[in-house]
């Protein structure tokens, strides 16, 4: 149980969070209008929850220009995919409990 | 954490990873429609060729050219009716009909769907037109198979019987016509029907 519980990773206790890597685990990629949208959460908020992840060598981000506006593409890292999966096999061990 | 933060933890993953790569506006009654003008396309295809007096197409006749005329208006109608539909739909879904999914699913459809078109026009303009119903089932079939990956409805199933429909198609020359209203008409209005149901 208690490795378990080891195992539940605090950088996914937000809802956001979990969202945002929700999707990068089923898309190679996705711009910050993408996320925006499916989270349904504003630019702020997105923001600084896809910085923690940053900070965590969880997700890349990249940045770039399409033509003159500013694009911001995120994507999962190996650390951050290995990190969730993880965090979902802790979650359902302990939910079968 | 309690179990039941966990649940909603689990669900939502579930959630934004299908939501982030499937397009879930597919619009059932979209499908029942575009099988109803198959349906009278192939009527009123059947009426202009019977009135010519011959029960065969010669390519440039007049015949023929009511007959494509006819043909390309079924296809403007069906497109115009998804994608109407498909807007409707996400909007009550709170879902965008142009996004990165729905553009995954338009590009997977249209590569083999135009690579057929393209092939089929190549035959008929070199007088190979007889397997032109085999070949549209065919290629709209993989179509549909490649495009199932982003959107719901099990499609693919509907794919793989539109392929089956054109192969045994290819094997019975002159029954063209017939298998082309079993697959775009019929199959349509079944298969659309199927998923207007689950959706209600």
């Amino acid at each position: 149980m208690k490795n378990i519980i080891s195992n539940i990773n605090k950088a996914f206790d937000h809802r956001i969070r979990l969202g945002i890597m929700s999707v990068l685990m089923v898309n190679d990629f996705a711009d910050f209008k993408t996320l925006k949208e499916l989270l349904g959460v504003t630019d702020g908020n997105l923001a600084s929850h896809a910085k923690a992840l940053e900070k965590d060598d969880y997700i890349l981000v990249e940045k770039s220009f399409i033509g003159r506006k500013p694009n911001t593409r995120y994507s999962a890292t190996k650390k951050g995919r290995e990190a969730f999966q993880k965090h979902v096999d802790a979650i359902e061990k302990l939910l079968k409990q | 954490m309690s179990t039941e933060d966990y649940l909603k933890d689990i669900s939502e993953i579930k959630n934004m990873m299908n939501k982030s790569s499937r397009f879930f506006s597919l619009s059932g009654l979209s499908g029942i429609l575009a099988g109803f003008y198959a349906l009278i396309g192939a009527a009123i295809a059947y009426y202009v060729v019977s009135i010519s007096g011959k029960d065969y197409l010669i390519l440039d006749g007049v015949t023929f050219r009511w007959v494509l005329i006819d043909l390309g208006v079924v296809a403007l109608l069906s497109i115009i009716t998804a994608i109407w539909l498909s807007a409707r739909k996400a909007k009550k879904n709170h879902e965008v009909l142009w996004n990165a999914t729905s553009r995954r699913l338009i590009g997977a459809f249209l590569v083999p769907l135009v690579t057929g078109g393209i092939y089929i026009l190549i035959k008929i303009t070199s007088n190979h037109y007889g397997l032109t119903g085999s070949l549209m089932l065919i290629f709209y079939g993989l179509a549909l198979v490649n495009a199932s990956r982003y959107t719901i409805g099990n499609v693919q199933y509907l794919g793989y019987i539109e392929i089956v429909l054109g192969l045994i198609c290819a094997m019975l020359p002159g029954y063209g016509f017939w298998f082309w209203v079993a697959g775009f008409g019929v199959m349509h209005i079944i298969y659309g029907s199927l998923i207007y149901f689950k959706e209600q």
